[in-house]
């Protein structure tokens, strides 16, 4: 309980269970400020329904997750937005039919700071609003690189595009927590390369503290300060990359008993 | 996507001169005697028709919730505004300001208990009750909490009742000290517009109260159960003789005010386009648009999902609302089977017709609707008068066979098209990011 | 919050008044029965039955188009209409029998159905699910208009004539007539041959795994046009039969006729659970219940009794978001 002081994100008991299922059970984890952890394990091993969890999707069965000292647990999903935690999607869900441009001024709006009224007869407040929500907009677009696809529909994207349209738009809510829920999955080595920086730059730029789901073996130990591994639901491992990789329950949990009785 | 042009004129301008000529035109042929009245009325039928369809392409083509009952919000909106101008002109109730101020002071009435009940934070009482109580059994708790709710409702209720009886008291004497003093024309308009406005915002508010509850459906089941509400109103509208004598029930209501005019129409209609423009390329608009794309990315953006869908309701009830007002005071008689739910499908068909998500793709496609069904009662010969809804049903299956996407897709014309927004030049070099200017 | 001394005087609320609600909704229930006397309360039971039956028949077609092509097809209802028109053709020109005529009906049916399936769906399969309603709309307006032609079956009402004569037999106080008795069997032999056909051959399988995921069905070798074809099919005969039952059952048939039951059909296939044949079933028996009841206990029952039904569906709704017995929607992220 001593380390609730510096943990920007304490997870502690985090339990979920669909029917008999249990898809998370006794999940514990503490992020300081300013950390950026890797949450690990094979598929279906629970990493995206925890994640579900801190953003209010689902509701746990038990256990408590609080952000800088309040409770996320039973809030409404957009107001844990506004405490402060973004995310991006495993299967990337951008608003399709929209512009890029428009894609980062959604996850803007609640930083708007007009209303209806305003925007209904363009008063004063709306025009200077609109301007600044555009402009932060469009530097967002700079940093990842998609000023030149701002007026193109989200759909029409490459699919690297996309991811990294994905993070800006999360970023673009002004986050302190930030989620990334497999980035590199289904990018090429160069992509992925590049990513690695950018997780980086963002880190620094936006005072970031970052939550990171990933498959690739390289994202996660090259970038993870510390890493969490799962399986079937449950935290076997917790470590740095160099000790989770020597990990001899990890291994098993990725390979499989018999290969490693063969090694 | 619209790039400036220098050499056009600003979109605004093209798209009001457009408008102004519209307008001027018909004026000026009806006046001459060159458009005869029927079409005249067709053209008011075919703006009010747009009217209602904006407000469903607001909830369906923008926000992506199926609705059926627009229908019911229109027929609302037409029996209310009818009972308050047929009580300024025929004293049907014995006074002439009752039903317009009751119908003011009862929807503030309302809103302040919905604005008290949310400052209540009923929600977090009720769990901190539940959490109290948690020593006893579970339906013993349950007993407990709902008369604590009952209690609740009836003391809001009661407040908001006496609220409604005083400022209908206050209101009402406004309006009799105020409107016979106007001369009799400034009378009439002012009467009309408060009555339009007034129906209007109590379809909105009825809109909110039906959407609340109903919009945690998905899809389907959203717009099946406002088919249901669509239903109920006509249900009552039927039978509404047992409550309210002059709304006649099934025998239809008779001796409205023919009020409406092109100039009233068709002014409406203007505002109410601006309106709808400003709202969609507006950040409310872009939510409500986002609610359309994805709701759980939307929620994880901090939209206030239930809250956009809500509003976007609304608006679309409140846009019924004033469409029917317009039809009562055109035709001058209300039957409940123009508000069956087969009629209901028209705004539907409209906006699907035209293009979903287009507002251009909606007045074009309510011009043409118009014209289509009118059309065929004057195209065709005598004694086949029959064939109208055989050849319209017709025409609706060949064009949605070969334009699938509506008329225009999700295009939109001249000032309806998203504004364009200034290029920020920011220095960017190779793939590397560069840091941006500070971002507060 | 600590409330030792406050618990049991708050028990004792809460069983008062739990006590007292239970004591209202049984005395109500037990005047309502009183007023009128428990055997027009059975009729009504039984007679709600009968009316469910017709509407289980409708909702069936309603509810497995709906499971395979997630359609709301609006033009099932003027499919049923042509059922009872075809029927009403062969008994009044050709003296047919009851059974010929339903035959006749569900072939007629089943040949329509098919031929509307292809000329006004197929050709929208990949476009947005709403065109392929908006579709369905255009459909149901011109069969109900087109056949509202002079030369084809005429606007007006026509007066059914039954290929029997009827037979009402008193059972307990209960008046029972040969009408509900076909009705009642003909609509369960349908609905075993249904339930056979879905759960113990091939086809049906084939059918059941479309529902449930078409691409899936697909890859597996389905030949999903197939399957489509095949639940129009079924689904346009059991309404040709409910046609022919209903104008038994209310000997008064028009073009526009299908509209209503319809409706009620459909909104008692979601009330059950769309894309549920036992959810079809068991809400058209309820809505035919709160039908009947309603205009037999309700005063003013019989004007309100849309009203009624309508209010139940929105109600439902409200606590279970999917209807009686369908599967929760679970989104997945």
């Amino acid at each position: 309980m001593s380390d609730q002081s510096v943990s920007l994100l304490q997870i502690d008991g985090l339990t979920k269970l669909f029917g008999g299922l249990r898809a998370v059970s006794d999940f514990s984890a503490g992020l300081p400020e300013g950390a950026l952890h890797g949450l690990i394990g094979p598929n279906g091993a629970g990493k995206t329904t925890v994640f579900n969890m801190i953003t209010g999707i689902y509701v746990p069965t038990e256990g408590d997750i609080r952000f800088d000292g309040t409770s996320l647990v039973g809030m409404e999903p957009h107001l844990i937005t506004r405490t402060g935690v973004a995310r991006t999607f495993q299967n990337i869900r951008l608003f399709q039919d929209m512009s890029v441009l428009d894609n980062v001024r959604v996850a803007y709006h609640m930083h708007a700071g007009y209303n209806l009224a305003d925007a209904i007869l363009h008063l004063g407040r709306f025009r200077r609003q609109e301007r600044l929500q555009s402009d932060r907009a469009q530097e967002f677009l700079a940093v990842f690189n998609l000023t030149n696809r701002r007026d193109e529909l989200a759909r029409n994207l490459p699919y690297g595009e996309q991811r990294r349209l994905e993070i800006a738009r999360a970023l673009a809510t002004k986050p302190r927590l930030l989620l990334l829920d497999e980035p590199a999955a289904g990018m090429n080595p160069v992509e992925t390369d590049n990513l690695m920086e950018l997780i980086h730059f963002i880190r620094g730029q936006f005072k970031l503290t970052i939550l990171l789901i990933e498959h690739q073996m390289r994202v996660v130990m090259g970038i993870c300060e510390w890493i969490t591994v799962m399986d079937f639901g449950q935290v076997i491992a917790r470590g740095t990359p160099k000790e989770i990789q020597s990990n001899q329950r990890v291994i098993e949990a990725y390979l499989g008993k018999r290969r490693v009785r063969g090694l | 996507m619209s790039m400036p042009q220098a050499r056009c004129l600003p979109t605004w301008l093209t798209t009001l001169v457009v408008a102004v000529a519209v307008f001027v035109i018909v004026t000026m042929l009806y006046a001459r005697g060159i458009m005869t009245s029927y079409v005249y009325n067709v053209l008011q039928l075919a703006c009010i028709a747009a009217i209602s369809a904006l407000g469903l392409n607001l909830v369906y083509g923008f926000n992506g919730q199926f609705s059926l009952g627009q229908i019911g919000f229109y027929a609302i909106g037409a029996y209310s505004s009818a009972l308050i101008t047929k009580e300024f002109t025929t004293y049907w109730s014995g006074a002439q300001f009752s039903t317009l101020s009751w119908l003011q002071a009862g929807m503030i009435g309302v809103v302040v208990i919905l604005w008290a009940a949310n400052r209540l934070h009923l929600r977090q009482l009720f769990s901190r009750l539940n959490k109290a109580l948690a020593e006893l059994r579970r339906m013993e708790r349950t007993i407990l909490v709902a008369v604590v709710v009952v209690l609740i409702t009836l003391v809001l209720v009661a407040v908001g009742a006496a609220l409604t009886w005083v400022l209908q008291l206050g209101i009402s004497a406004l309006l009799t000290a105020l409107i016979p003093a106007l001369p009799a024309a400034a009378a009439q308009s002012v009467l009309f517009f408060l009555a339009l406005v007034t129906s209007a915002a109590f379809a909105a508010l009825v809109a909110y109260l039906v959407g609340k509850p109903l919009l945690r459906l998905h899809s389907d089941y959203f717009g099946i159960a406002t088919l249901g509400f669509a239903i109920v109103i006509y249900t009552i509208l039927q039978n509404s003789d047992m409550v309210i004598a002059t709304m006649k029930g099934a025998r239809g209501m008779v001796e409205i005010p023919m009020w409406t005019s092109w100039p009233w129409v068709f002014g409406i209609l203007f505002v109410l386009v601006v309106v709808m423009r400003n709202l969609v390329y507006s950040s409310h608009g872009r939510a409500i648009i986002s609610v359309r794309e994805d709701e759980v990315a939307a929620r994880q953006m901090g939209i206030n999902v239930p809250n956009a869908k809500v509003i976007a309701f609304a608006i679309g009830g409140f846009y019924a609302g004033m469409a029917g007002g317009l039809y009562a005071h055109l035709i001058g008689f209300l039957h409940p089977s123009t508000f069956d739910f087969v009629r209901g499908f028209d705004p539907l068909i409209i906006i699907v017709f035209g293009g979903l998500g287009s507002m251009t793709g909606t007045l074009v496609a309510s011009g043409l609707f118009s014209l289509i069904i009118e059309g065929l009662r004057v195209v065709l010969p005598q004694g086949f008068e029959d064939w109208r809804f055989v050849i319209y049903p017709i025409l609706l299956l060949a064009i949605i066979l070969l334009r699938q996407k509506g008329l225009l897709g999700t295009h939109e014309w001249g000032w309806l098209q998203p504004p364009h927004v200034l290029l920020r030049e920011v220095a960017v070099t190779g793939g590397n990011p560069q840091p941006p200017e500070v971002i507060p | 919050m600590r409330l030792t001394w406050l618990r049991t005087p708050l028990r004792i609320i809460a069983w008062m008044v739990y006590a007292a609600l239970s004591l209202v909704i049984v005395y109500g229930v037990y005047r309502l029965i009183q007023f009128k006397g428990a055997t027009y309360f059975f009729q009504a039971l039984l007679d709600g039955l009968r009316l469910g039956f017709v509407y289980a028949l409708i909702a069936l077609g309603y509810t497995m188009v709906y499971g395979i092509v997630r359609l709301i097809n609006f033009a099932h209802c003027d499919v049923f209409m042509v059922g009872a028109f075809s029927s009403y053709y062969a008994i009044t020109s050709y003296g047919w029998g009851i059974v010929p005529a339903i035959i006749l009906a569900m072939v007629v049916c089943i040949v329509l159905n098919i031929a509307i399936e292809r000329m006004a769906y197929k050709p929208l399969r990949n476009a947005p699910r709403i065109t392929a309603l908006i579709s369905a709309i255009g459909v149901s307006f011109f069969l109900e208009y087109f056949t509202a032609l002079r030369f084809v079956f005429g606007a007006d009402f026509l007066t059914y004539k039954r290929p029997f004569d009827v037979v009402v037999w008193n059972v307990l106080g209960l008046s029972i007539s040969n009408i509900t008795v076909i009705i009642v069997a003909v609509t369960l032999a349908l609905l075993a041959l249904l339930l056979y056909i879905i759960n113990r051959t091939k086809v049906g399988k084939a059918m059941r795994a479309t529902s449930q995921d078409a691409t899936a069905a697909r890859l597996m070798g389905i030949d999903i046009d197939r399957i489509i074809t095949l639940t129009f099919g079924i689904g346009a005969a059991l309404a040709g039969a409910a046609g022919v039952l209903y104008a038994i059952a209310f000997p008064q048939i028009w073009t526009f006729m299908g509209i209503m039951p319809g409706l009620k059909a459909f909104i008692a296939a979601v009330l059950g659970g769309i894309g549920n044949i036992a959810g079809a079933v068991l809400g058209s028996l309820l809505m035919g219940e709160i039908e009947v009841l309603t205009v037999s206990f309700v005063p003013f029952g019989s004007r309100i009794r849309d009203l009624v039904a309508f209010l139940v569906l929105i109600i439902v709704f409200l606590v279970k978001p999917t209807g009686i017995l369908g599967e929760p929607q679970v989104e997945k992220v």
